[in-house]
């Protein structure tokens, strides 16, 4: 349980916002191109990176607008929060 | 040899009051090559190591864990067994353990407490009831006991629960399941230990890995902060930090990674002689033989591997707790704690060989691994011994996420994931 600062309606409660998983897997362009073990790749293979995770949320009880977040999860305090289509602030 | 646990060596022992019992299990330093090493020493990795010892004639087997046996999701779970899912893998692989935990302790010679005490699951709503008269009939084609309880039937089985029409969401009916039930975990991962350890397997405790060492696509050894261990076999059994291990090779796993909480009570006199769970609500309790209700909470719906979990979770149980058992609503809470569960998209677990020779997974129980703990480590020794999956465990293969074929319990199993 922490806050996050949300880009469109400040500092709320994590309990108001739905995590989207894993941030940047980008949708393949051409779906019908791809083999089976790019579907999986792309559908179920995570990172799931224990350390500095990048992330989509959504403010689910609020502006209900997505969002990045750059999170550690071995201890969930927040690096950086940064809108969708902007590029990551820290690598 | 150790010497065998009974009431004579009970009587014997307390002449000398207690002090001279013999050790569980060693305490070795890591050998420089094992056939076998098992990464985690959890209910699960202790199991696998004592069925690879026992089934397949393997003495050279070292288990490594990071902290100490038992300390991370074996300690951390409510203790339920049961085998009431609906699919027909799932039912072949869950049953296959409950079967197991039935003459457990005597195969042990250590009382893993395994008590048959039930597990009563309720319907809220009208989907529910159809879901779950849906999976008894599925749990009897597979030869599995359940049975479907009306509402005066569920009040009947437990007293206390709040059956009036009147509550957010009425009790309509339920299934029970009475070969299901609890048993003790910390003895689980103990009694397991002892007998593994009895026919050499080497349980290295506080000993974290590092690396895996490979050769091309063959595997090699294992860094760890002991050293450098050399094998050709690696089984992980690592649970919420299987995709740690798996990164170390490069391999991606389809886990998420969530805190999982559970609480108990201060200890009151019995009140609740069985398991009730309840999917709609989630909200599952059951109460220990000290006397405190167990009660498990959900997953933290995010990433963490912080081993703690949020509050509203928490306090989202206990609304639904006080709204079925309105008994309980003096109860104070004694302790809280979370563990890291590693959840798989279709929430049944991988037990599986991988592309890379020698390295083999077993994990994603999620939030329901503890009642696989015999069946799993049976499992998963046949698997590497062999490599080749047993037939219980042959849908259970990470190539599942490949070809589609999933294991989809997700909401079919008793209790929501």
């Amino acid at each position: 349980m922490f806050l996050i600062n949300c880009p469109y309606c400040g500092e709320r409660d994590q309990s108001e916002f739905t995590a989207g998983g894993e941030a940047h897997i980008v949708r393949p362009k051409q779906p019908t191109e791809l083999s089976d073990d790019q579907w999986a790749e792309f559908l179920f293979m995570r990172k799931n990176i224990k350390g500095v995770q990048f992330e989509r949320w959504n403010h689910a009880h609020g502006c209900r607008k997505w969002f990045n977040i750059v999170r550690d999860t071995s201890n969930d305090k927040i690096h950086a929060i940064y809108k969708m289509g902007d590029k990551p602030p820290i690598k | 040899m150790k010497n065998k646990y009974s009431i004579f060596s009970l009587i014997k022992n307390a002449f000398s009051y207690h002090e001279n019992w013999q050790r569980a299990w060693r305490d070795p330093e890591p050998k420089k090559e094992y056939d076998v090493i098992i990464i985690g020493g959890g209910g699960h990795g202790l199991a696998t190591a004592y069925y690879l010892a026992k089934k397949h004639n393997m003495s050279n087997i070292a288990v490594v864990e990071k902290g100490w046996i038992g300390g991370g999701n074996t300690g951390r779970n409510t203790t339920i067994i049961r085998s009431n899912y609906l699919w027909d893998a799932s039912a072949g692989l869950y049953d296959h353990a409950l079967k197991i935990w039935e003459s457990l302790s005597q195969e042990l010679n250590y009382n893993v407490m395994f008590s048959q005490r039930g597990v009563m699951n309720l319907a809220h709503n009208l989907q529910d009831v159809r879901d779950l008269k849906r999976r008894t009939h599925a749990n009897r084609l597979n030869g599995i006991d359940a049975v479907y309880l009306n509402t005066e039937e569920v009040k009947k089985f437990c007293p206390i629960i709040n059956t009036s029409p009147n509550i957010r969401y009425p009790v309509l009916g339920g299934t029970l399941q009475k070969r299901a039930g609890t048993a003790r975990h910390d003895a689980v991962a103990w009694g397991y230990a002892r007998g593994a350890d009895a026919m050499g397997v080497d349980i290295i405790q506080n000993c974290e890995v590092k690396g895996i060492k490979k050769n091309g696509d063959s595997i090699e050894g294992i860094e760890t902060t002991k050293g450098f261990i050399k094998t050709k076999k690696i089984g992980v059994v690592a649970a919420g930090h299987s995709s740690v291990i798996a990164s170390m090779v490069d391999l991606k796993l389809p886990l998420e990674s969530k805190p999982l909480q559970a609480l108990v009570s201060e200890p009151v006199k019995p009140i609740i002689d069985t398991v009730i769970m309840s999917n709609a609500v989630h909200a599952y309790i059951s109460q220990s033989d000290k006397g405190e209700l167990v009660i498990g909470a959900g997953t933290d719906a995010y990433v963490s591997y912080t081993q703690r979990g949020s509050h509203d979770v928490v306090e989202g149980t206990l609304k639904a707790i006080l709204e079925l058992y309105p008994i309980f609503s003096r109860m104070k809470m004694l302790r809280q704690w979370g563990g890291i569960v590693d959840i798989c998209p279709d929430a049944s677990p991988i037990i599986s060989k991988t592309h890379i020779k020698g390295l083999y997974f077993n994990c994603g129980w999620g939030t329901g691994g503890f009642k696989a703990t015999p069946g799993s480590g049976d499992l998963f020794a046949h698997t590497i011994a062999n490599d080749e999956p047993h037939k219980l465990n042959a849908d259970f293969n990470i190539n599942r996420f490949v070809s589609g074929d999933l294991v989809d319990e997700h909401g079919a199993a008793a209790v929501a994931h």
